[in-house]
């Protein structure tokens, strides 16, 4: 069972209040853009095999989007941030090296 | 004109708790920044309640103000003084970028009283209700079963919890099985300091 804290409300939040919504950090490309750009932004999703980067929305609560950091194997959550943001805060990159050292993620690590 | 009724009409049921659905209910909701004066003293002027912190609601003899989200609150008041309120509220925000609406018949309310009530939310909720982690004062938005609820406590015993109009029925059902007679939990009575 995945416990996440809602940064909005301060909740600890049963997986079970909330709604799943992908990866995390996608830069969106819209018309104008190229092919490839476009298609890696539809298409391209990290599988990652440990840390990771995820929406998230507290949708039986208050409702709004966060982003969560955890690790897909261990299921150990490194934090949770506001969705006001297009990286990781350095607080929660510098946990994650605490416990994960060498990790790496997309364009993170 | 016609008549105006609850969601169920004051059904009520006797288990290990008692459920009610209490009724018409005036409900509004505030949506705004909720930094700015004229928010807060809109909120607080319909509800005769001072400002709630987060996860707060606080309680006035007309009414309530609940902390719904970082930029919601609820406004609870008598049913027939919510177009009054809600008229004096349209008028002091003026030009604020801020939404009070009536969602009095969009909603159902219901109290579930009893020694048990914990034990019998519990059942439903993905809540911590232990007495030294979850109390009076507290406003919960969570899930009730399968559905959308927000619960909240107004003593040690008596639960009120406020969901959407169209699975008032839901609610009221789920709930009934939760406090089944011969369903006794008995977990949050042991957990009591002797
Ligand atoms: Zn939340």
């Amino acid at each position: 069972m995945l416990t996440l804290q809602c940064p909005y409300c301060g909740v600890q939040a049963d997986e079970t209040e909330l709604s799943a919504g992908g990866e995390a950090h996608i830069e969106r490309h819209g018309p104008g853009s190229s092919d490839e750009a476009f298609e890696e932004y539809l298409f391209a999703r990290e599988n990652p095999f440990g840390v990771h980067f995820e929406r998230w929305r507290h949708s039986y609560g208050c409702g709004k989007w966060f982003h969560a950091a955890r690790n897909t194997v261990t299921l150990e959550v490194y934090g949770t941030y506001p969705a006001q943001t297009t990286e990781p805060p350095a607080d929660i990159r510098k946990r994650i090296s605490g416990v994960a050292p060498g990790w790496t993620w997309r364009f993170l690590g | 004109m016609s008549e105006t009724i609850s969601a169920l009409n004051n059904a009520g049921y006797s288990g290990l708790v008692r459920i009610d659905e209490t009724g018409l209910q005036g409900m509004i909701t505030l949506r705004g920044d909720l930094s700015l004066t004229t928010v807060k003293k809109v909120a607080t002027t319909a509800s005769g309640a001072t400002f709630p912190g987060q996860r707060q609601i606080t309680v006035s003899d007309t009414g309530a103000l609940a902390w719904m989200s970082p930029d919601e609150l609820l406004i609870l008041c008598p049913y027939e003084e919510v177009s009054d309120r809600l008229a004096k509220m349209t008028k002091t925000l003026g030009n604020t970028n801020a939404l009070a609406v009536d969602v009095s018949d969009a909603r159902a309310i219901f109290a579930i009283s009893g020694e048990d009530a914990r034990d019998v939310m519990a059942k439903l909720c993905p809540v911590d209700l232990h007495p030294e982690v979850f109390k009076p004062g507290e406003i919960r938005r969570t899930r009730l079963a399968q559905i959308a609820a927000a619960i909240w406590m107004e003593d040690d015993d008596n639960f009120r919890l406020i969901c959407f109009r169209s699975v008032a029925q839901y609610a009221y059902d789920v709930l009934k099985v939760a406090a089944a007679a011969g369903s006794a939990a008995g977990f949050h009575a042991a957990q009591d300091p002797v």
